[in-house]
């Protein structure tokens, strides 16, 4: 097919928004902890424009989205982005030249593993990190991209629906984020109750708007297409995303005041819950799966601190359980009306949707809870993921990169 | 001569200061401290739940007064920020042992 004009610019912007996430996720984070980790938390998520950035161009397209082998990865064929040029791929947005679909992946796959970091915070060594971020991506979200979005990928075959990464990325960064956090422990002062007030809610609010903003390119992007699909999706974010904030401010109100930070998680939570949904369900439906996603999320969050996990910034409550839940809604919203490329859900009679997506959430948390756990604790043997108790009383802007964020005290 | 260091609500500043003035006191210094005193922390909210920190914010008012005046000022002190609530805030005296004023180079009751 020929390249389309129109379909190439709005994916090449999409892109450009779907880059504007990740700064959006590190000052989200970066304003959720205590004054002397701020700088480590924004780096964390900022260092992986760089390095996954790299990988992804060098293998991790190609192990994605390469000529598939047996169903669950991506052959080596695309490897340095040989035969991905200028031309469409003949299987994936067929449409717009291959390399723009390419880097529209790549700022998935950044984000992705940007997300994880919140779990971590405040005490994971950032050279752990970083190699933490090379096996994860290669082990991890390459193989799970594959058996969605790849072509002849296993979950794809047996017609599992997921638009734009509710799945692929939500999912398995929530459930990677808890598996994680298992092997790293708690901040220290986090079972004694100390205070860790948050340094700056209205960076995360920035962060929470930059998010909101470059969602617009993650989902209706995800269309492939400049057209009517496009703009449904586009709809249908906004509209999960007003509910949620919505919704949470009301419980947050409930419970005692309409709190600010609150509602920029609410936000977070209905946007996590529509992207796999976005592009298979009326706009319209964006309502119920943004309101259940901040009820979901909300207790999701309170179980997490009954159970005395300190999974910091809740990357699992938010993203992992407001994946799970779009995952399963798009099983029973989805319509064929809105898009002829995916399926009827159950509210139009249509049981199986809801179990092919059930068994894909599943697999997936299964494997992504097992492998992360894995990666995690050989590099707990080897290299070690903590900070030394010291450096982490310090603070980790000092202690790991030499920088502190608010200087100049005295004038 | 004494000094009088006042630990006060944020928003009661206006008051004393004027109270200071009335007194006959322009001169003041004032910083923005952190505290708690018996009661304790303050409960903020969380994206769920709440936690608590421990220490509130407050403002240390500085005045350095003459032997005679203390009982007076002490008591536009408290009167001016006074709401009854726990949180008040305290009042201590010091003494002082002597003061410059730094562009004539008067010391002692003259320099204050």
């Amino acid at each position: 097919m020929p390249v389309n004009p129109a379909d190439t610019a709005w994916l090449l912007v999409s892109a450009a928004l779907v880059m504007l996430m990740t700064p959006g996720v590190a000052l989200f984070y970066g304003g959720m902890v205590r004054r002397k980790n701020v700088l480590s938390t924004i780096m964390m998520s900022f260092a992986l424009l760089g390095v996954v950035g790299l990988l992804w161009v060098l293998y991790g397209y190609s192990l994605s989205f390469g000529p598939d082998k047996w169903g669950i990865i991506g052959g080596l064929d695309f490897i340095g982005l040989r035969m991905v040029g200028q031309e469409p791929s003949s299987v994936y947005a067929t449409t717009v030249p291959h390399l723009a679909y390419m880097i529209f992946q790549a700022m998935f796959a950044i984000i992705t593993v940007a997300l994880i970091t919140g779990a971590v915070v405040e005490r994971m060594k950032f050279s752990a990190m970083l190699v933490f971020s090379v096996l994860w991506l290669t082990l991890v979200y390459c193989p799970v991209a594959h058996w969605v979005w790849g072509s002849g990928g296993w979950l794809a075959k047996l017609g599992t629906l997921d638009f734009a990464g509710g799945i692929v990325v939500h999912i398995v960064a929530g459930v990677s984020a808890l598996s994680l956090v298992r092997l790293v422990g708690p901040r220290r002062g986090f079972r004694e109750k100390e205070p860790m007030e948050p340094s700056n809610i209205p960076m995360v609010l920035l962060g929470a708007g930059l998010l909101w903003f470059g969602w617009f390119g993650f989902n209706a992007g995800s269309a492939l297409t400049s057209g009517g699909l496009a703009a449904s999706a586009f709809v249908a974010t906004n509209t999960s995303a007003a509910a949620a904030a919505c919704t949470w401010m009301i419980l947050s109100w409930i419970y005692r005041r309409p709190a600010v930070l609150g509602m920029a998680t609410g936000a977070v939570a209905g946007l996590a819950a529509i992207t796999p949904a976005a592009g298979f369900v009326s706009p319209i439906m964006g309502i119920p799966i943004g309101v259940v996603a901040s009820i979901v999320c909300y207790y999701c969050m309170f179980f997490r601190m009954r159970l005395g996990i300190d999974e910091s910034l809740d990357v699992w409550a938010v993203h992992g359980m407001g994946g799970t839940w779009g995952a399963l809604a798009t099983g029973i919203f989805a319509s064929v009306a809105v898009n002829a490329a995916g399926a009827d859900g159950l509210i139009f009679g249509n049981t199986m949707q809801i179990v092919k997506q059930l068994l894909a959430v599943v697999v997936v948390w299964v494997f992504a809870f097992l492998a992360t756990w894995v990666i995690g604790k050989i590099i707990n043997v080897t290299m070690g993921l903590r900070v030394s108790p010291t450096e982490e009383t310090v603070g980790l802007d000092i202690s790991q990169h030499g920088e502190r964020a608010y200087g100049g005290t005295l004038r | 001569m004494k000094k009088i260091e006042a630990i006060i609500r944020e928003e009661k500043l206006d008051a004393v200061r004027e109270a200071l003035e009335a007194n006959g006191y322009l001169g003041m210094t004032v910083s923005e401290v952190s505290g708690r005193g018996r009661q304790g922390g303050l409960t903020l909210q969380w994206r769920v739940g709440e936690y608590k920190v421990d220490f509130l914010p407050k403002l240390k008012i500085e005045v350095v007064v003459l032997d005679e005046d203390v009982g007076r000022i002490l008591n536009a002190i408290a009167n001016s920020v006074r709401t009854g609530e726990i949180g008040d805030g305290k009042i201590f005296v010091l003494p002082v042992e002597n003061a410059v004023r730094v562009r004539t180079g008067e010391e002692g009751e003259n320099a204050i």
